[in-house]
């Protein structure tokens, strides 16, 4: 094995990568994109939900929770109070989408209240969004502790209390989704750079002018996979740092921080851009890496964690995620950009996709035709 | 003087399918040598096992003295390939193409550019070294592959259908580049074609090659020679009777008579005496005679006369194949 022959390869692959930038541009566009959407759709809090009022009581009691939502309203402008007469009329409303919540005041809650006999609020939900529903209820489910605040009877001395101690700030939607979108632009390279543009050449015959040299398929497969690891390697760390001004990652140009950044950027290129190559590496039509894509993307993307905790998957699901080198990429990172942890902590991710890049590159070289 | 290249035997089989069947010949050093043949005649196929794309299914050849089954580095390093598709990267620069090449052959760094300078004057690009390939003419891509088939000084030089797809005058721009690296150069070129005129005028010797398996081969003037006749004239007729062949080939100097689709052709010693007792014979007979044509015998001939079938009718066939190539 040469290395001035991988080198010549890395150089071609560089040249062509820094001459057209369409690769660099796609490959930062998709993750901004979903970082950007994802990010601002999911991390927000809900607003302006119309939800139906129906005030059966018209009690002093009534006119107090009447004043408690408007104050919602006002506030973190979470509710939109329409009033309706009766409850069928605002069921219809909601069977149709014009609300998307009821809160009903039965006739006798006034009454009740004062006797002390369980006065209730009916809250009735369109649980086929389970998502606003549950948002709902955590407000409502606040609002009405308030209500009853003043008169909750102090905590027995022998009863359990759980203290919650957050050991972060305040980590926002948006830069929990970071790391998935830098691992998503190193995998959109891969996929590109090493899956698609490889084929292409191939198809194109530029690979038949390579294998008539000395070059060995070694070399070749090496060559390819190194020049593919630095793309990777500049798209990830481009969208650290564009992401990481979105999400507002506080001290992102922490030097220590990013050197540890670019090492896990580039053994996570080494990683995926072997996986793609090893997935590629008897194919010769250009349209099967186009077709795979979205299949690959799925199937590695949402199982790494990136956006869902793994602990929530199947048995299955989570076997995928133990083989899937977008988990330890996006581990690491999350590790290093929110949590600010140091090498002890990342070290085993560094590892695990260290070690697959071997056994990922070793097969290749072995399943490598060097013949046309 | 040891030869070039040596073919015993060589057999290629995908499947069922028989693609070079039992091929032997020898090339001799500094010769231009050419295989002839329609698309499918097993040509590229032949010229990928000798260049170590492809192993041989039986049978064995040495380039440059190097066995290509058990030291495929060696001949990789002692040849120069300018395979069928255009393997230049369009993404890069004629110079970049030129240099990334002498950079996988191990060609020194001092000698590198020298080399550029000199290929690319020899190919007529020097004025377009750093432009893009993706932007040149079917004839550039062409000359600079042939350029960077030379960049390592290979002893020989292997050109899978050089000049197809280009205009007559890109042809004959490439013919003459080709002549001119040989001696040059001191280079062994071995060349498929299915031109005719490129095998006649460019090559010292010729193999035809159809179905597999080598049919003649020499050079192109006893090539010529070789099949009956020197010339060849074609006639139709109306309404020739039965007997109408055995009538013709009583004719004097007339060798041979062929009959296809109602067009006679007769090889010939003396073409315009067979013209003439044709004519003589026509009237006799009161035979309307519809054309005649004379010509002496060209390669195509020789294909015919050894393939039984015309190339130009398998080179029109296959045209479809060849265009989606130099799209």
């Amino acid at each position: 094995m040469k290395a001035y022959r991988i080198a010549a390869l890395v150089e071609r692959d560089m040249r062509k990568f820094l001459r057209s930038p369409a690769l660099m541009v796609a490959s930062m566009i998709f993750p901004l994109v979903q970082l950007i959407v994802l990010g601002y759709a999911f991390g927000g809090r809900v607003r302006n939900v119309r939800v139906a009022l129906v005030d059966e009581d018209h009690g002093s009691e009534a006119l107090r929770v009447r004043e408690g939502l408007a104050a919602l309203r006002a506030g973190p402008r979470t509710l939109q109070l329409v009033d309706y007469p009766n409850l069928p009329a605002a069921v219809a409303d909601l069977r149709r989408g014009r609300v998307r919540a009821i809160v009903h005041l039965p006739l006798d809650y006034s009454r009740r209240l004062r006797h002390g006999d369980r006065p209730r609020i009916v809250f009735i939900e369109d649980n086929t969004d389970r998502f606003l529903a549950s948002e709902l209820i955590d407000r409502l489910t606040q609002f009405t502790a308030e209500l009853n605040g003043p008169v909750t009877p102090p905590p027995l001395p022998s009863a359990v209390s759980l203290d919650v101690v957050e050991l972060y700030p305040y980590v926002e939607y948006i830069q929990y989704l970071l790391p998935g979108s830098i691992a998503m632009a190193i995998f959109v390279v891969a996929m590109i750079g090493g899956g698609i543009t490889f084929i292409d050449d191939r198809a194109r015959g530029l690979h038949e002018g390579y294998l008539v040299t000395p070059v060995e398929r070694a070399e070749l497969v090496l060559g390819l996979n190194l020049a593919g690891t630095i793309k990777g390697l500049m798209a990830g760390m481009v969208i650290t740092i564009i992401g990481g001004l979105i999400a507002g990652i506080p001290e992102l140009w922490e030097p220590v921080r990013l050197l540890y950044l670019a090492a896990v950027c580039g053994v996570a290129s080494l990683a995926m851009i072997s996986l793609m190559f090893l997935t590629m590496v008897r194919v010769s039509d250009p349209l099967v890496p186009r077709a795979v894509f979205g299949v690959l993307n799925t199937l590695l993307f949402f199982p790494s964690g990136a956006i869902y905790p793994i602990e929530g998957f199947p048995a299955w699901l989570r076997w995928i995620s133990v083989v899937d080198p977008f988990t330890y990429t996006v581990h690491a990172l999350r590790t290093l950009l929110l949590k600010h942890s140091g090498l002890p902590a990342i070290g085993r991710d560094l590892l695990v996709l260290g070690g697959m890049s071997i056994v990922l590159l070793t097969a290749s070289v072995a399943l490598f035709r060097r013949q046309v | 003087m040891t030869a070039a290249i040596e073919v015993e035997r060589l057999r290629k089989v995908f499947g069922s399918f028989v693609a070079v069947d039992d091929v032997s010949f020898t090339v001799a050093q500094g010769e231009i040598f050419g295989l002839l043949g329609p698309n499918g005649a097993g040509k590229t196929t032949l010229i990928r096992m000798l260049t170590t794309l492809l192993p041989p299914t039986a049978g064995t050849a040495r380039v440059a003295g190097w066995d290509i089954v058990r030291q495929p580095e060696r001949v990789r390093q002692a040849i120069g390939v300018i395979p069928q598709a255009l393997t230049s990267d369009p993404e890069l620069t004629a110079e970049e193409n030129l240099l990334l090449h002498a950079k996988l052959y191990g060609v020194p760094a001092h000698e590198r550019r020298q080399r550029m300078e000199e290929l690319l004057a020899a190919v007529d690009l020097t004025r377009f070294r750093n432009e893009l390939v993706r932007n040149f003419s079917g004839g550039m891509r062409r000359r600079l592959e042939v350029a960077r088939g030379l960049m390592h000084r290979p002893r020989i030089l292997f050109l899978d259908e050089p000049t197809t797809g280009l205009d007559p005058a890109s042809r004959s721009h490439v013919w003459e580049m080709i002549r001119r690296l040989r001696s040059e150069h001191q280079l062994t070129i071995v060349l498929t074609t299915h031109y005719m005129e490129e095998a006649d005028r460019l090559c010292d010797r010729v193999a035809i090659m159809d179905q597999g398996s080598l049919k003649a081969l020499d050079t192109p003037a006893r090539l010529k020679a070789s099949i009956p006749g020197h010339d060849i004239v074609e006639g139709e007729f109306e309404q020739p009777p039965p007997d109408w062949p055995e009538a013709l080939a009583r004719l004097d100097d007339v060798v041979e008579v062929q009959h296809r689709d109602g067009v006679f052709r007769l090889l010939s010693h003396n073409g315009a005496r067979t013209v003439a007792a044709l004519m003589e014979l026509a009237r006799q007979r009161q035979l309307v005679v519809r054309r005649v044509h004379v010509q002496s015998t060209s390669l195509d001939d020789v294909f015919l006369y050894y393939t039984g079938r015309a190339l130009r009718d398998e080179v029109q066939r296959a045209a479809f194949d060849i265009g989606y190539l130099y799209r």
